[in-house]
């Protein structure tokens, strides 16, 4: 690749995922699709294939499905500073619309209508955060281990004054540490209840 | 408090699994320990980061280095949770070049989901306890509950957009307090 085709390319990778970041407005169901139009059919970066694929890790690596797909597209192209250009790209119109959402109640703040909307969001915002647990639950509670693991976190973090940071670097271990007892008990290893398709992970990442 | 911020939220970065409700207690179990925002601070930044696209715990981040340390603080603070998932992906694709390789962290996962699940439902829990949901049983508590449960109908049921479940939320609020 010479010098003009690596510009363009980092250019490209910019203005796609700048395309898709504002596209999750009210919901990241929208992502993965538009994610796959501008990869697969628009720049023809990838096959349908690879790009499930990719989807599919990206989910496992921390942060948002979107970020990582993001640096997981620009690296493969253009290496990392191509990761970076994606990641600018995908992150620069969410920080300016939640900066810009930001002005605007600090602005409206304390007028009496202003929070009685914010009380009444704020119901909403407990519902969306039920609905999250809900459809994790659904994926990630099928045995006995999962449903125990689940009450145990919770009564940790309800009862003890233990950082939820060290639930969740204790949970990288449990699981490992779960299906080596199961193994050695010659138990049925299901370590997951089933490979959801591309579209429930992009509904469940969203969501968690 | 700049570099604070950014150490924060990098070490955030590397165990927010899925970037959204479930990073919320890892944030405000720092924040409300630092006292760097008031509960109620707290929770107005959580309801804007709902509101705009992207990951939750990436806007909230936004927001707390802007309430904290202006433009600066928010740009610092974005870097800083991102930061992480950008290293983590370019070591995964450099040495888990084939995707099968990747049995390790589905096992991993295995104890993980469920563990993302107890936060979320913590998540929940706090944000409950903070608001007016039960804090009198008066007209504010119904309120909430009648548009907690009507949202949740609405997601859950009939799959409704969060934003319109959101802005018809803010209508009904205007409506009834």
């Amino acid at each position: 690749m010479n010098l003009q085709q690596r510009l363009i390319i980092h250019l490209q990778l910019f203005t796609s995922f700048f395309r898709i970041g504002p596209a999750t407005f009210g919901g990241g169901y929208a992502m993965i699709p538009l994610i796959e139009q501008q990869a697969v059919h628009k720049r023809g970066w990838f096959d349908e294939e690879e790009i499930g694929k990719l989807l599919t890790l990206a989910g496992t690596a921390p942060g948002g499905v979107g970020v990582n797909a993001a640096a997981f597209i620009g690296y493969r192209l253009a290496g990392i500073s191509g990761a970076i250009m994606a990641i600018i790209g995908i992150t620069l119109p969410t920080f300016i619309i939640v900066l810009g959402l930001s002005f605007l109640y600090i602005s409206i703040e304390g007028h009496p209508k202003v929070e009685a909307a914010m009380k009444g969001i704020k119901a909403a915002v407990i519902a969306l955060i039920l609905t999250a647990a809900y459809r994790m639950a659904k994926n990630a509670l099928f045995d006995t281990f999962t449903v125990m693991i689940m009450l145990a976190a919770l009564a940790v973090l309800i009862f003890t004054a233990i950082s939820p940071v060290y639930v969740v670097i204790a949970g990288l271990f449990i699981g490992l540490i779960g299906a080596g007892i199961k193994k050695l008990f010659g138990m049925d290893l299901a370590i997951e209840k089933r490979r959801p398709n591309k579209r429930e992970i992009a509904e469940l990442e969203y969501y968690i | 408090m700049l570099l604070k911020l950014f150490l924060f939220f990098v070490k955030i970065g590397f165990i927010a699994f899925g970037g959204g409700y479930a990073v919320v207690p890892m944030i405000e179990h720092h924040i409300s320990s630092q006292g760097w925002l008031t509960d109620s601070e707290f929770q107005n930044i959580v309801a804007l980061s709902s509101m705009a696209p992207g990951s939750i715990a990436t806007n909230s981040a936004t927001l707390i280095g802007y309430k904290l340390a202006g433009v600066t603080g928010a740009i610092t603070a974005t870097i800083g949770i991102i930061l992480p998932s950008l290293l983590v992906v370019v070591l995964l694709a450099a040495f888990f070049s084939k995707f099968q390789s990747n049995r390790w962290f589905q096992t991993s996962f295995y104890g993980l989901r469920p563990i993302i699940t107890a936060l979320i439902v913590y998540a929940a829990i706090r944000l409950v306890l903070h608001s007016s949901l039960i804090n009198s049983l008066e007209w504010p508590m119904v309120a909430s509950l009648f548009i907690c449960a009507a949202s949740l109908v609405a997601l859950i049921k009939y799959k409704a957009n969060p934003l319109l479940v959101i802005a018809a939320s803010a209508f009904v609020g205007i409506v009834l307090f």
